[in-house]
């Protein structure tokens, strides 16, 4: 038997250690060129000054300054950028009204989300993949499409309106269209799948026996869901709260479709700041503020994640 | 070539011929986790066709010995032999060892057929032998008709067989089972019990299993090596390991005991005195030898034990302990009495022979337990 | 142990939430099938907007180059997430392991207007044209922390004996991985690409940021149709999409579903 296993079936141990470096260092290159380098190519934008040129900034740094023509260029970065955003009331208020849309936006979607998410982690075993089905459906839709649909809805001559004009429940047509309160109607009704199916995932993982057991030890029912329930799901709650608020605060699409004109929602000015003005410096430093406003949220996004993943094991 | 007849169990026991050449040694092997020892300096021969166990509570080191041999981890120091080679360095798929899941590992995108072919699959056979070796082990392990079955839609029996049969199929001179048993139910188990030791009797070939289970490696092995924190505490084979456990652990780990503890008040030969808490012992035939004064145990079996009414006359030469019946444990078979004797508490164990007891002893009625000397064992460590 | 009342409460917060998601979309679905040019005026039955998109070659020029993308990101996509969540939960020790976990769920939350310009601006100081190719890595980077998700959490309860037992049988590190433990996450590889390729079709916002002249993708086109204002043309096309993506998803679903209850 020892012919068996001879020399030249020996993999040299280096295989594994090849396999490894391979699984790790292709996903970690790919992120970090294209996911952390272009951060500080932004924050590095932040710094220089709009012109007229192609590219539309300056300096340029080029191969053939070297380092003493990089040094040079590097001494006409300013913080200019930076002033003007923050002594402008227009991006300070942009920034404000971003936050509590998404504040709001992601209180109203786990108040409505979580009933929907209760009742079908409680509805019978083989319902269930059909209604997280139903409830990922939309979300497979085009964003553009279903945002665009309630266009048709709420504008004043919209569907909505003339419903209740129908039944009479409104005198004159509701100026929906174009506020802030249109666009919460698109975010919660674009983020709701992001906040139902975590919610989902906590609740369904959840032993029915602890209320069982809750109830015999004496709990109502309406207290057994606020003692044992809300707390077993507070991990849904915490990955679908920053699934949605992140995203939200930088939300482009719904506020340009939905909103008005007096709406300003940070991502849609650091659109316009690039496409409209062309004003690449001015827009990398509302990224780069948008960022350092995030960066909290993300993390704590991240370490829930990553800690879920683990409980999972 | 059919294997040549293995002598009868009685016979067989290359461990003391000095000139047989052990399958597998284990030479100074240890393993560490991080700042964990999970195998200590451990040294072990195993021989061709016995039927080895590896006993002991979990985390006592004996699932990472056999991992060693299949391949899964990497001794910190020492040396793995197989037939005499150093299996260092050798990844798990070319060790012509196989070894059976305690979860049994069935892979559940493949069919039955598909799980056992899997592995001669992966030796490159032509497809013939592939199918007339699967039939062959499907025959053996009595499941012809669920071929195309998978996984999931058999029971725990079942899948323990697709699993022994995806094992041997490859026809390893080494079978090794993680807790082959575990899974499934008494009586189930008791039978899968004898059919291993058949299978494994008829095929000549060397298993090592791996278990927590007493019973299970005192009916089946050869030889019993029981673990306890990464050690090997004793190697023999069971009714050595029952009649003369080597410490205190092995014979607390392996059925009932009573143990007291002493100190050597006579010494006559191989004949020790004892002083305990519950008189002077005297043990018959000491395996170890011990000083005057030296810190000993002696310990003895529940069903060595006889016990009487505190009235009833004990013939000569045996140890007398008198107590108290604490309470009863009626097992059918036989019945365990708990006896107080100044502070401990003992065990006597009686096979119920006759059908009924005519006046049963009661609890708190007085009594005598007697053990013959021969009995007695006397546990240094 | 449910009581009816709160058997009642389950099926009213169902009832609701699914006709809050759903009628917007059925409402848009009918009035493509309109036809009058008013959008919500019914004028009687018409495929008359279906007939009109079909003949603008614009729009079709779109749907083919957005379908091209989706795919190409999605395979990249499925790629690296799936190396990402292998590294994730098989080496739970390495070098920048913190970093690494970050850069892998970061993207699924960051804003997108700040991925866009940032890999704008890459590519503009690498000096790179603009095009289908930098809208492709643009979505393959967006999209691989998603597929990395639902790897993982399909990795996570993957019983690694099995590996062992393959690898006892005699198979190598190679075949281990594509005959044991390929097919068995293939399911979750699978549900990864498509939610890249959906994702991919879906996105305006990075697809503006990095694609160049000539690589235009579907929902451009349209965001710039609705901004001038709603059309029929748009339900038309959308209806379309909802019934390529319905069919789509019901289809994987049956696939997964198969090879699920195989399991």
């Amino acid at each position: 038997m020892a012919g068996e296993c001879s020399d030249r079936l020996r993999v040299p141990p280096m295989s594994e250690r090849a396999t490894r470096r391979t699984i790790i260092l292709v996903p970690y290159l790919w992120l970090a060129l294209f996911f952390l380098v272009p951060f500080a190519i932004v924050a590095k934008m932040s710094l220089s000054q709009v012109a007229t040129a192609i590219p539309p900034y300056v300096p340029t740094f080029g191969l053939a300054d070297g380092p003493t023509g990089w040094l040079a260029k590097a001494r006409e970065f300013s913080l200019d950028n930076y002033g003007v955003i923050v002594g402008d009331r227009l991006y300070v208020d942009a920034f404000l009204a971003s936050l509590r849309i998404a504040a709001i936006g992601t209180a109203i979607l786990l108040v409505i989300g979580y009933p929907i998410a209760h009742a079908m982690a409680r509805a019978p075993e083989r319902w269930r993949p059909i209604l997280v089905m139903a409830v990922i459906l939309p979300f497979w839709t085009s964003f553009l499409i279903r945002v665009y649909a309630w266009i048709g809805i709420l504008k004043p001559e919209g569907l909505l309106n003339e419903l209740l004009l129908g039944l009479g429940l409104i005198g004159a047509p509701l100026a929906i269209a174009n506020t802030e309160t249109a666009v919460l109607i698109g975010v919660v009704y674009s983020y709701l799948p992001f906040m139902v199916l975590p919610l989902y995932a906590a609740l369904e993982r959840m032993d029915r026996t602890l209320l069982e057991a809750a109830q015999d030890l004496g709990c109502p029912p309406w207290k057994a869901f606020w003692r044992i329930t809300v707390p077993l799901s507070l991990p849904g709650i915490v990955a679908g709260s920053f699934l949605c608020f992140i995203p939200i605060t930088g939300e482009v699409v719904i506020p340009d479709l939905l909103g008005g004109s007096d709406t300003l929602m940070i991502g849609k000015t650091l659109w316009t700041e690039f496409f409209s003005n062309r004003d690449w410096p001015v827009a990398s430093a509302v990224a780069v503020l948008l960022l350092v406003i995030l960066v909290g949220p993300i993390m704590v996004y991240q370490r829930q994640q990553a800690r879920q993943m683990e409980a999972g094991r | 070539m059919e294997p040549p007849e293995r002598p009868s169990r009685g016979a067989f026991a290359p461990w003391d011929e000095p000139a047989a050449r052990p399958l597998v040694v284990f030479e100074g092997v240890t393993k560490r986790f991080g700042a964990e020892t999970a195998v200590s300096d451990l040294t072990l021969a195993i021989y061709e066709r016995e039927f080895f166990a590896l006993l002991g509570p979990s985390g006592c080191g004996k699932s990472t010995l056999m991992r060693m041999l299949a391949g899964f981890e990497t001794p910190s120091a020492g040396r793995v032999l197989l037939a005499g080679q150093d299996l260092a360095g050798m990844p798990p798929h070319v060790r012509p060892v196989n070894m059976m899941f305690q979860s049994y590992a069935l892979f559940p995108h493949m069919s039955v057929e598909k799980n056992i072919a899997f592995g001669l699959e992966m030796d490159g056979r032509p497809r013939d032998e592939v199918g007339a070796r699967v039939a062959e082990a499907l025959r053996m392990v009595k499941l012809e008709g669920l071929a195309g079955r998978r996984p999931h839609q058999l029971s725990g029996g079942q899948r323990q067989r697709v699993a022994l049969a995806r094992a041997l199929v490859k026809r390893p001179k080494l079978l090794l089972l993680d807790e082959p048993l575990g899974a499934l139910d008494r009586k189930l188990r008791e039978e899968t019990q004898f059919e291993l030791m058949a299978l494994q009797e008829r095929l000549g070939l060397t298993f090592i299993i791996v278990t927590h289970d007493q019973d299970e490696a005192m009916t089946m092995a050869t030889r019993i090596a029981v673990m306890d924190k990464g050690r090997i505490a004793q190697v023999g084979t069971p009714p050595v390991i029952y009649e003369a456990p080597a410490t205190r652990h092995v014979a607390g780990f392996i059925g009932e005991i009573n143990l007291v503890e002493g100190t050597v008040s006579g010494c006559d030969g191989r004949r020790v005195t004892v002083a305990t808490a519950v008189g002077d012992l005297t043990v018959a035939d000491a395996a170890d030898s011990v000083a005057v004064g030296q810190a000993v145990a002696v310990a003895w079996r529940p069903e060595k034990t006889r016990i009487v009414r505190a009235g009833e006359a004990i013939s000569n030469g045996r140890a007398v302990i008198s107590g108290t019946v604490h309470d009863i444990g009626y097992l059918g078979g036989r019945t365990t009495y708990h006896v107080d004797v100044t502070g401990l508490r003992l065990k006597a164990a009686v096979a119920n022979a006759a059908r009924s007891v005519e006046r049963p002893l009661g609890t708190g009625e007085a009594v005598k337990l007697a053990v013959a000397p021969d009995a007695l064992l006397l546990l240094v460590r | 142990m449910t009581s009816p009342r709160s058997r009642l409460l389950d099926a009213t917060a169902l009832t609701l939430g699914f006709a809050f998601l759903y009628l917007p979309i059925v409402i848009l679905v009918i009035f493509s099938f309109n036809a009058s040019q008013l959008v919500t005026v019914w004028g009687g039955f018409s495929t008359r907007w279906y007939a009109s998109i079909w003949q603008n070659r614009q729009l079709m020029d779109a749907a083919w180059m957005t379908a091209q993308v989706a795919a190409a990101s999605a395979a990249f996509a499925t790629v690296v997430g799936t190396l990402a969540a292998l590294a994730l939960t098989r080496y739970a020790r390495f070098r920048g392991r913190t970093l690494f976990s970050g850069l892998v769920y970061a993207p699924i939350v960051m804003p997108e207007v700040i991925t866009g310009l940032s890999l704008l601006l890459l590519f503009v100081s690498l000096g790179i044209d603009r095009g289908f190719w930098t809208v492709t890595v643009a979505h393959a980077t967006f999209t691989c922390g998603f597929v990395a998700v639902v790897v993982q959490s399909r990795l996570v309860t993957f019983d690694r004996s099995l590996e062992e037992a393959a690898a006892d049988l005699g198979a190598t590190p190679a075949q281990v991985f594509f005959r044991i433990t390929l097919p068995i996450i293939a399911p979750a590889v699978v549900a990864g690409f498509l939610l890249a390729f959906t994702l991919s079709l879906d996105d305006l916002v990075l697809a503006s940021f990095t694609t160049g002249p000539g690589s235009t993708t579907l929902p451009m086109r349209i965001y710039s149709q609705v901004r001038l204002g709603v059309t029929p043309e748009i339900n038309a096309i959308s209806t379309l999409m909802i019934a390529a993506v319905t069919v789509l998803v019901i289809a994987a679903s049956l696939a997964t579903k198969r090879s699920a209850s195989a399991h």
